[in-house]
């Protein structure tokens, strides 16, 4: 047997998208954070903690897509135009807190907070249309003939509306605790107390759909517990609640980077666990990575580039956060 | 309306909103790197002041970029399942080839181009606006392979109902991709030059006369004066690579409806309306043989007429025939433009000849509605293809309701609209405040907004 081209492809674009959930997850969560934070200054602040690098975390899902689209077309074709309207709101919403970022800065002062509401506005967004369309993705899309034939609004419904609530929390959780790292003084004492309050949120979150996604689903169930999954798997929920346990304790404490390294560490850990629940459909319920691969030229080809270039994208886009490191003050910034 | 129908105006509304905005920031980053080497070497202030000011516009113009970007690669999958599934397996591979050679190069370079010089000193800075500027290339040079396979494919097989790559050499390096990719990065150098001209024209006029207005004008003139006769050779070529690739599409082009007699030659219509229930040119005016010695270079050559091909498979003349027209007048227009310039910095009057700098000012969108004009043209030419001459564009729409399309497009026109109206805006606002020379300029933006608000180019000047 030669390369297994579609499992490569899978983890690729699974740490793609990774990557992305956590680089724009704090960059989203910084616009869901700022209706908590009237005052000009403290925006300035938070803003400008991401405005080096946001479009280079935004890339990451240009790079899914991209990916998805390579080596999964049929995935591609299929998810996107089934969670077409809730990806196009989706979309809109990136398209309003990407401007915001220039727009904001050269507006006049009266047109600031209208600015100010489409960075919030569009990341909130942003951010809910995502957690729909993942809830809607993990719902289950019907396939027959390779055509999507599930409704147009199956994504209105309890279970993705409350995973759009739920990504927004954790984005902001992520977002809060990147500012903790990113500022001081009594800007970053109020993230403090908005971060422990997110925390114990996202907990509730996580364990809500923990428990909501194998109800409704009984192939997910079985995935979990079923022995001797169960066994392997356990730790997965452990974790959650240890790391849970030392974010409310940095926080309280005097952490500066713990935090934000906690929370990537649980969002790290919630994505592994809807990994190990989908896994391996690329099109949940029925479809596999195997079934919807591309022909192995256009994977192979897409393969070469990739494990060559993204060691290479890491470096320097490390390089740039390394260029950007340090405190954000009030009255300085970068500019 | 139907789904296609709304599915293809959506299609074309966001690609041409789009458009712009990479042809500018492919021209800007060049033009940024040549001032800012100028900067290194001569230390004159005057460059380090025209990079202040289009490092700032250059930053608008690519916030727009990427944000109207994102949808289009979003777009084929959510409208146009149907070529994803046929044609993903050779444009995902270029679009990814895209992302990790260009996107990210961009912006992970970006930031360290727009606030860091203080940080990184101006080597690194100079590094950084080089990576940016050679990641556009990259990016022009992948999106305009994949879009040359959709026109003239190559290099494939068709197995199971999809197209399967077994030469990539042969995909990417398509017959129409080296006249497609020089044609386009030509025209974003033209559409950039013409934007700055432009720019230093209207400074002009005001009565604002300072060096680096002038060394704006000047620049843009020279670049002008050697893209502009350039790009018309570069587009009497791609023209004769559709004629031997795309044939509908050139008579399409030239409201080429019937054969002639042997021995009369193919003349040029200049202008008239090409009918296409009646098949037929109204209200010809033409030249006789003009269009043989331009299409086949001799003196009788023939070239395909549309009724050589089924009513189904004929591209819309009326359209393509005019847009190609607004192409090739406005070309003409900055031919002429290049060649006053030269005659007047000749007589040393580039910067006080009021008609030549009003006439510089009415053409600085001219190049960004050549490029829409070429785009519509090399477009609308290709239908009723996707790829042609083996996916319909019926074929390729994904199944939504005209209901569910109609929303979003009416969802994008309004978001555009709004976004890229107030984001014109603010570019203009810039462009009318000019370059201002560093140490003495007061804080930027509107009054009462603290210097420290405005990225992109405040420590330039303190690097400086």
């Amino acid at each position: 047997m030669g390369i297994d081209l579609p499992l490569i492809w899978a983890i690729i674009i699974l740490f793609g998208v990774m990557m992305y959930v956590v680089m724009d997850g704090f960059d989203l969560g910084i616009g869901l954070l700022f209706p908590f934070f009237a005052d000009k200054h403290d925006r300035d602040v938070m803003m400008n903690t991401v405005a080096p690098v946001w479009d280079g975390n935004e890339t990451w899902l240009v790079l899914g897509g991209a990916g998805l689209l390579a080596a999964f077309p049929l995935a591609y074709s299929v998810v996107l135009s089934a969670l077409y309207l809730p990806l196009v709101l989706m979309l809109t919403g990136l398209i309003f807190r990407g401007v915001a970022f220039e727009f904001r800065f050269r507006a006049r002062p009266g047109r600031l907070r209208l600015w100010d509401k489409a960075f919030a506005g569009g990341s909130l967004a942003a951010t809910f249309f995502q957690g729909v369309t993942l809830g809607a993705f993990l719902n289950g899309l019907p396939v027959i003939n390779d055509r999507y034939v599930g409704g147009a609004y199956a994504w209105v419904a309890p279970f993705p509306l409350f995973t759009g609530l739920g990504l927004a929390v954790a984005y902001a959780l992520l977002g809060a605790t990147w500012l903790v790292m990113k500022t001081e003084g009594k800007l970053q004492q109020r993230l403090r107390r908005i971060g422990r309050r997110l925390a114990w949120t996202l907990l509730a979150v996580i364990a809500i759909i923990s428990i909501w996604t194998p109800l409704q689903h009984p192939a997910i169930a079985a995935r979990w517990f079923s022995l001797p999954n169960l066994l392997w798997f356990a730790p997965v929920p452990v974790l959650v609640a240890i790391t849970t346990w030392q974010l409310l304790a940095t926080l309280r404490g005097d952490g500066h980077t713990a935090p934000f390294l906690l929370t990537l560490a649980l969002v790290f850990l919630g994505y592994s666990g809807l990994g190990i629940s989908l896994w391996p459909h690329v099109i949940p319920p029925s479809i596999t990575i195997w079934d919807a691969a591309g022909p192995p030229q256009s994977l192979g080809f897409t393969l070469v580039g990739a494990l060559l270039i993204i060691p290479m994208i890491l470096t320097y886009t490390g390089w740039s956060y390394w260029v950007f490191r340090g405190k954000v003050r009030h009255g300085e910034g970068y500019h | 309306m139907d789904a296609l129908l709304l599915a293809r105006i959506q299609f074309g509304f966001t690609i041409s909103f789009h458009i712009l905005f990479p042809a500018l920031t492919i021209g800007l980053a060049s033009y940024l790197v040549v001032l800012e080497a100028l900067w290194l070497r001569t230390g004159h202030d005057r460059y380090l002041t025209l990079y202040q000011f289009w490092l700032k516009i250059f930053a608008v113009a690519f916030a727009m970029g990427v944000v109207s970007g994102i949808v289009m690669a979003y777009q084929f999958g959510t409208n146009w399942s149907g070529f994803s599934r046929f044609a993903g397996g050779i444009t995902g591979p270029l679009l990814a080839y895209e992302v990790l050679t260009a996107f990210f190069l961009e912006a992970g370079f970006l930031g360290v181009m727009l606030f860091g010089l203080k940080r990184v000193g101006p080597g690194l800075h100079f590094l950084s606006t080089c990576v940016v500027a050679l990641g556009t290339l990259i990016s022009a040079t992948w999106i305009l392979a994949s879009n040359s396979w959709m026109h003239t494919p190559q290099g494939h097989e068709i197995i199971d109902g999809r197209a399967v790559p077994v030469d990539w050499l042969a995909v990417i390096f398509n017959p129409s991709f080296p006249y497609r990719l020089t044609h386009m990065v030509t025209a974003a150098y033209l559409a950039t030059a013409l934007m700055v001209g432009g720019t230093a024209a209207w400074h002009l006029l005001r009565g604002r006369d300072s060096v680096p207005v002038r060394t704006m004008l000047s620049m843009a003139m020279w670049m002008l004066l050697a893209a502009a006769p350039l790009q018309a050779v570069l587009g009497d070529l791609h023209g004769l690579n559709t004629l031997r690739h795309q044939p509908a599409k050139l008579a399409a082009m030239e409201g080429h409806w019937e054969p002639t007699p042997p021995g009369s030659g193919v003349p040029l219509i200049l202008f008239g309306w090409p009918d296409m229930q009646a098949e037929t040119t109204h209200y010809k005016v033409e030249i006789p043989r003009l269009g043989s010695l331009i299409l086949t270079h001799s003196w009788d050559g023939q070239i395909p007429a549309l009724k050589a091909f089924p009513p189904e498979d004929r591209p819309n003349s009326t359209i393509v025939f005019w847009t190609f027209r607004i192409m090739v007048g406005l070309g003409l227009l900055m031919i002429a433009l290049a060649l006053w310039g030269l005659w007047l910095r000749r007589a040393e009057r580039l910067y006080g000849a009021r008609p030549f700098l009003r006439c510089a000012l009415a053409m600085s969108p001219a190049g960004l509605a050549a490029i829409l004009a070429g785009w519509y043209t090399t477009e609308i030419g290709r239908q009723p293809w996707i790829v042609y001459g083996l996916q319909r564009t019926s074929e390729a729409v994904s199944p939504h309701e005209a209901g569910e399309v109609g929303f979003t497009l009416a969802l994008f026109v309004a978001v555009y609209l709004a976004v890229f109206g107030a984001g014109t805006a603010y570019g203009l606002r810039l462009l009318a405040e000019g370059p201002r020379s560093g140490d003495d300029r007061e804080p930027e933006g509107a009054p009462g907004q603290p210097v420290r608000h405005l990225p992109a180019t405040e420590e330039v000047r303190h690097g400086h």
